[in-house]
């Protein structure tokens, strides 16, 4: 750490602001001057060891995964490892197996990113509107599902919703006492979904919250003076006014949801047409020891959050070079 | 924020609002709380609170029958994760000072490596990583763990630090060589200060996203040598094999969920601001 911030003061006797050099940047070919080149070094210097692990840990692996997903390869009978081509694909794509984790990591995703988003912003109002005192105990309260380990978040909502032990059944007036939620798929389902619906929403509403902070309180006041409805000046003036923050959190929020694998592994194991596209890699990989074609879904999985990630930015102009994201 | 005139009925809404959000967030944490504190006979009477309450199933893990797995778990993830945690916010730090004070070619290149990354589905490199932890010895220890969280926690430390960073006023750094200072009593004393609560942040986050990993843990280890605490929570068994683990579940759930709620309740403030920092800037 020393020796490079040493490095650093010594290229660095610089003139102030940072944001004053378009001429070098105008000048590409023109030789750079030392100082220019040696500011280009450290900037190399500084970023290439988190730039390198990135690569090394993803690219790399994935590669990897492109090429073994050619072959038909089992870590049980490593000697019978041949090429296929393309035949694991097709084996993937022609099995019903395959499209029934895709339907339900599509409803899934698409449920709970709706519901979080209405709920998110909801939630995001009231903290919004808060009075001062109150707001620290919702940004609190709120952060605690967020930070939670999702593994936990399962076993709540599974134990909950148990037949053995769990309350929901006693407090539910229309469920039945007997009913058990885990012995067929849309009520199965229905718990995972709660489960992370409960702790995705905070950070959902977090981006909102920041989106808000950014509609003009002059706005609002002026749409409120000309006698405007809450309804009116919700959907707009508040709304369209934040709709990078919107943009934002559902892109990212998507792309989350479409790996869920943590809450379908504790509750369901797969079972009862619960099998989600990350599960089924897992699966064939780990516990089949199938290596070609748990990598081939790895790839296809792959390829879905790019196709996504694509159609966000281009159908909805999803500007990403000023957003940062993460879970 | 709240500067408008609001009638009695709006602020007592505004205030039933409020309580349900909290209700909303605790609930669930209440009731694994409550499960963890009842005794084995009440783990079936589908109550939420106990009636007795016992602190046998913290006993269980921490010296009774769950305890081999929970007590190595504990300091696996405990180690790994604060030392993946360490190693990125000190890579995320010296790239985002890059980023946010140097100029050089591949600054976009960087970032948007960053944010490919933060998307990737993990699922997708865990089955080439498990063939490559076996192949070199990597598979079931410390590294082969600590490697794959550098890269889920790199991506969001280097966004939250590089929006921190920008804020810094950098300038102050001159201005204080000017007054007599040298460069490093100028960064040590003007800088580093400004910088530290950005990098604690990140840490913090950092810290979160490592503590929550499953799909590595579960996947990358099969002993005790490495195994960390949400993929040995999914190993428990019960006394017999008609007894379900509840019970030491539940208890073993609550412990690993108490530094989280300590440093959520400590830094609730910079954690919110770590999260939405340059999130929106549409």
């Amino acid at each position: 750490m020393s020796a490079v911030r040493e490095e650093r003061a010594s290229v660095d006797p610089r003139p102030a602001s940072t944001g004053q050099r378009p001429e070098r940047r105008a000048g590409r070919r023109a030789p750079l001057t030392d100082r220019a080149r040696g500011e280009r070094n450290l900037g190399w210097l500084l970023c290439a060891p988190a730039f390198l692990v990135m690569i090394g840990v993803v690219a790399w692996p994935m590669l990897l995964a492109l090429y073994d997903s050619l072959f038909s390869y089992r870590l049980t009978a490593p000697d019978d490892r041949a090429f296929v081509g393309l035949q694991n694909y097709v084996t993937i794509l022609t099995d019903p197996l395959w499209w029934r984790a895709f339907a339900t990591t599509g409803y899934i995703t698409v449920i709970t990113v709706a519901v979080e988003l209405v709920l998110g912003f909801a939630l995001a109002m009231v903290m919004h509107k808060a009075i001062r005192t109150v707001r620290p105990v919702l940004r609190t309260a709120i952060l605690i599902p967020y930070a939670i380990i999702t593994v936990v978040s399962a076993f709540a909502w599974f134990y909950a919703f148990n037949l053995t032990g769990g309350f929901v059944n006693q407090w539910l007036p229309f469920v039945g006492d007997d009913f058990n939620w885990f012995a067929q798929r849309g009520s199965s389902l229905a718990v995972i979904m709660l489960s992370e619906i409960w702790k995705t929403t905070p950070f959902i509403s977090l981006l909102l919250l920041a989106g808000l902070a950014q509609v003009p309180e002059d706005l609002q006041e002026a749409a409120r003076v000309d006698g405007a409805t809450f309804r009116e000046r919700l959907f707009r003036v508040t709304i369209p006014n934040m709709k990078a923050a919107i943009m934002v959190a559902l892109l990212f929020r998507t792309l989350d949801a479409v790996r869920i694998f943590d809450n379908v592994f504790i509750m369901t194991a797969g079972t009862n047409g619960t099998e989600t596209l990350a599960f089924l890699a897992y699966r064939q990989t780990i516990q089949r020891q199938e290596v070609g074609l748990g990598s081939a879904i790895s790839v296809l999985l792959f390829l879905l959050v790019v196709l996504i990630a694509v159609l966000f930015v281009k159908v909805f102009k999803v500007d990403l070079s000023q957003q940062r994201g993460g879970k | 924020m709240s500067g408008v005139r609001m009638s009695g009925k709006e602020k007592a809404l505004w205030y039933v609002a409020a309580v349900a959000i909290v209700v909303y967030a605790l609930f669930p944490v209440a009731w694994i709380f409550s499960l963890s504190l009842k005794p084995a006979s009440e783990l079936t009477d589908n109550r939420f609170l106990p009636t007795d309450v016992t602190w046998e199933n913290y006993r269980l893990i921490v010296s009774g029958d769950a305890a081999d797995l929970f007590l190595p778990a504990l300091r696996n993830s405990i180690g790994i994760t604060l030392i993946a945690t360490a190693i990125a916010v000190v890579m995320a730090t010296l790239t985002a000072y890059a980023v946010s004070r140097l100029d050089f070619p591949g600054k976009k290149v960087l970032l948007t490596t960053a944010l490919a990354v933060a998307i990737f589905p993990v699922i997708s490199i865990v089955t080439p990583l498990f063939n490559m932890w076996r192949a070199i010895g990597l598979y079931d220890t410390w590294p082969g763990l600590i490697i794959p969280y550098l890269s889920i926690t790199l991506p969001l430390a280097i966004w939250t630090l590089s929006a921190f960073f920008r804020e810094i006023p950098w300038d102050m750094e001159q201005a204080a060589q000017v007054d007599g200072a040298t460069t490093w009593q100028a960064f040590r004393k003007v800088i580093v200060p400004l910088a530290v609560p950005g990098v604690f942040t990140t840490a913090i986050i950092a810290f979160f996203i490592a503590w929550n990993d499953f799909v590595f843990g579960i996947s990358l280890t099969s002993t005790d040598a490495s195994r960390p605490v949400p993929a040995a929570l999914a190993f428990f068994t019960g006394a017999s094999q008609f007894e379900e683990p509840t019970g030491a579940t539940s208890a073993a759930a609550v412990v690993v969920t108490i530094p989280v709620v300590v440093i959520v309740l400590v830094f609730q403030r910079r954690i919110v601001a770590g999260l939405t920092n340059g999130a929106v800037k549409g």
